[in-house]
């Protein structure tokens, strides 16, 4: 199994401003993603998990450290075969479903007939046939995540990173959405990073778990779960589930009443 | 979709019956009624001598609406874009905003002189500044995660701003436009009534000299209805726009 | 980072006057349209020792006055009567989209021959002005009113009155803040105007009636008069809404 994503002692600071000081997000910390695995990050909030996924983006500089992608450094720009699903809402509220998950594709100048076929699948797989002309103010929040995702989908991404994409649902629907994120996962055969403050979520999902410490964010373990790759939602019912959960929870809940003190 | 026409109606219904009220409160020495102003307004529209002003006053609206638009989007659209001047600029065009602009009047006619650059010029502050306000801080309020959406598919500046900036801010710029309409059609009006020996504003100037209360009453039927007509259209696709904002 | 902003404003403010006090003094803007700026402000100082002009500075704020407090009181309340009765204000609701679209100083004429001469037109026209910006503003600060709000003053057991006061105005005060904001400005915009356009005293008049008699130095310290009045009410206004919102979280 070879590595896709290297981090090796990467660090990132935010520069202060007049009256306001730096504010270090990531601590020196190292990571390595092997291709085609699931991999979750749980943390207390503020730890940082959000900026370790836009700087595994190309969507913000390291201060310090290398992140590589396939091999090749990753720095400025976005690599090809990489797709984010952001926390909000980036769906276009003046496109259709069909012309949102197609955006990507018509600037790609990609051959009309593939960029239809694509779509198609897209929408097919990830169930909104019935809104495919439909604006995404008429969707739900569940909905518009899915947009969202069909939209990376349709790229064939090779690195699919998710930042918090189920945090404005409920919980029926995120199990749900964990199932559609599985069978997405399989299909692509990409690696997939989940960031999520859910334990059971991650439990659930991934084949390892990094748990990252509070504010500057380092990895305090990394868990391993030995799901085997066919797995659903119903796993929450075996024993191994509340073990790992609770094996998180008893890493994470130092580090989450820190990051509680140390808020505002 | 039927009680909104119907409000429609009994509004529309209501006014007309506040107008006659008026008129048998006052008598034909301050207004006329509706009925004999809609045909005195039909029979001016007809006549010869109309059709200049008229003409008049809407290349001068036309000439002030163009320069209030497109200069009022691009300095709007600058000024979004370079976050600092926005910032710096933005409560200087709010107080010209307040500004009772009547009072540069004489400013205005220093400048340019009578006639029609100075109804232009008029109708054209009256306008530019919330188009420009509006469309600064449509682009100014983007979702930052669009922007971020725009580097993972590797666009560049200028089909960022094409595909994602601009049909994003559209619903805010396009209000920005509307109140832009509405005004500039205010402050040439104005500007007439004052600086012109032509156009609707100087034969209700006129009209308001020598006392012709059928005439003052007319023209005004006309300019309000067009005013609140093309208004209401506008308001309607500003409406459909916002809609489908989330 | 407000700091430099603000003094980078300033300096904006103060290099655009210097251009102009510059192209005036030089003679690329002539004499005849535009005096600079330093002997405006002269002028102006000159005028407000003279006296002349007390008596129209005077009845300016006081139409102004006048037609503010009763377009503020009125607009209030017709804005919390349409708000009761949905009905109404679905009836109402073109007007008030189109009423700023229209040329109300058409009207003018009206008011002259209703009201006759003097402040009372213009006392209307600024009333006029002023009013619909009130019930607009406030229906929408009652509409941003959360349901949840009025649920707990429900389970508080509190009267409507009390309801109304310690819970749904300060919920909606944002709105209204914005409302008297635009009152103001408008109010003296139509006093202003009206003053310009007919006669019966008052700043506005006088910039008029100066024009005519060619008396460019009087008349540009009016118009400087009118910018630095209308544009301190509007800063004042302004500060003290930045004030509230900071406490309210707004900002």
């Amino acid at each position: 199994m070879d590595q896709h994503v290297v981090l090796k002692n990467v660090s990132r600071i935010y520069p202060g401003g007049p009256g306001r000081r730096p504010v270090q997000a990531l601590a020196p910390l190292d990571l390595d993603l092997q291709k085609g695995e699931f991999f979750a990050v749980v943390g207390p909030s503020g730890c940082g998990k959000s900026t370790l996924l836009e700087v595994i983006a190309g969507l913000a500089p390291v201060s310090e450290g290398t992140v590589t992608f396939e091999g090749m450094p990753v720095e400025g720009r976005v690599p090809t075969g990489v797709g984010v699903v952001f926390q909000e809402d980036a769906s276009f509220p003046w496109l259709t479903v069909e012309d949102n998950i197609a955006f990507g594709l018509r600037r790609a100048s990609m051959d009309k007939r593939e960029v239809s076929q694509r779509v198609e699948h897209a929408v097919a797989f990830m169930g909104l046939k019935a809104f495919a002309r439909a604006y995404p103010a008429q969707l739900s929040g569940g909905m518009r995540q899915r947009v969202c995702i069909a939209r990376t989908l349709v790229l064939q991404p090779r690195l699919i990173l998710l930042d918090e994409p189920f945090g404005a649902l409920d919980q029926q629907t995120r199990l749900l959405m964990g199932d559609e994120l599985l069978r997405l996962w399989r299909a692509t055969k990409a690696t997939v990073l989940l960031i999520t403050h859910a334990l059971d979520e991650a439990a659930m999902l991934a084949d390892r778990v990094g748990v990252m410490s509070s504010r500057p964010g380092r990895f305090i373990d990394i868990v391993a779960t030995g799901w085997p790759r066919d797995r659903d939602s119903l796993i929450v019912a075996r024993p191994e589930f509340g073990q790992i959960t609770g094996h998180l929870w008893s890493l994470l809940r130092e580090e989450s009443i820190k990051a509680l003190q140390g808020d505002r | 979709m039927r009680t909104r026409r119907a409000d429609g109606l009994i509004l529309i219904g209501g006014l007309l019956l506040a107008w006659q009220a008026v008129f048998m409160l006052y008598g034909d020495l301050v207004i006329t009624p509706p009925l004999e102003t809609s045909r005195y307004a039909a029979h001016l529209l007809a006549q010869a001598f109309f059709w200049p002003h008229l003409e008049a006053t809407a290349k001068a609206f036309a000439a002030g609406l163009a320069i209030a638009s497109i200069g009022g989007l691009s300095l709007g659209l600058a000024l979004g874009f370079h976050r600092l001047s926005g910032e710096v600029f933005e409560p200087i065009l709010t107080a010209l905003y307040s500004i009772p602009k009547v009072t540069l009047y004489p400013v205005i006619l220093l400048i340019f002189g009578l006639g029609m650059s100075a109804k232009i010029a008029f109708g054209t502050i009256h306008g530019i500044v919330p188009v420009i306000i509006f469309t600064m801080d449509a682009v100014r309020n983007t979702k930052p995660v669009y922007l971020k959406v725009g580097r993972l598919f590797h666009l560049s500046v200028p089909s960022m701003a094409r595909t994602i900036l601009i049909p994003a801010a559209l619903p805010e710029i396009f209000t920005g436009l509307r109140v832009g309409f509405s005004l500039t059609l205010i402050g040439t009006l104005i500007g007439e009534m004052f600086a012109s020996l032509q156009g609707l504003g100087f034969l209700l100037m006129r009209a308001i000299g020598l006392y012709d209360v059928k005439m003052i009453m007319a023209i005004t039927l006309l300019l309000v209805v067009f005013a609140s007509g093309v208004n209401t259209v506008l308001l309607a696709i500003d409406r459909r726009l916002h809609h489908r904002t989330v | 980072m407000r700091l430099r902003i603000n003094l980078l404003r300033l300096a904006v403010i103060v290099a655009a006057v210097l251009l102009v006090e510059l192209l005036v003094r030089v003679g690329t803007i002539s004499r005849v349209m535009l005096i600079p700026p330093s002997e405006m402000v002269l002028a102006l100082f000159r005028l407000l020792a003279s006296g002349r002009m007390t008596r129209d500075i005077a009845l300016t704020l006081r139409n102004v006055g006048i037609a503010l407090t009763f377009a503020i009181v009125l607009g209030f309340a017709g804005g919390v009567a349409v708000h009761a009765l949905p009905r109404l204000r679905s009836i109402l609701d073109p007007l008030f989209a189109s009423y700023y679209a229209v040329p109300i100083f058409v009207f003018y004429p009206l008011f002259i021959v209703i009201s006759g001469m003097g402040s009372l037109p213009l006392i209307i026209m600024g009333f006029l002005s002023a009013v619909i910006a009130m019930v607009i503003n406030t229906l929408n600060g009652l509409d941003r009113v959360p349901a949840v709000f009025r649920k707990t003053g429900r389970v508080l057991q509190m009267g409507r009155f009390e309801t109304v006061c310690l819970i749904i105005l300060p919920a909606a005060a944002a709105h209204i803040f914005t409302g008297l904001k635009l009152a103001v400005a408008y109010a003296f915009i139509g006093v202003i105007a009206a003053e310009f356009i007919l006669s019966g005293g008052g700043i506005g008049y006088e910039i008029s009636f100066t024009y005519f008699a060619f008396d460019n130095n009087t008349m540009y310290a009016l118009i400087l008069l009118i910018l630095v009045l209308v544009t301190a009410i509007n800063m004042g206004l302004y500060a003290w809404e930045r004030r509230v919102q900071t406490r309210v979280g707004r900002r």
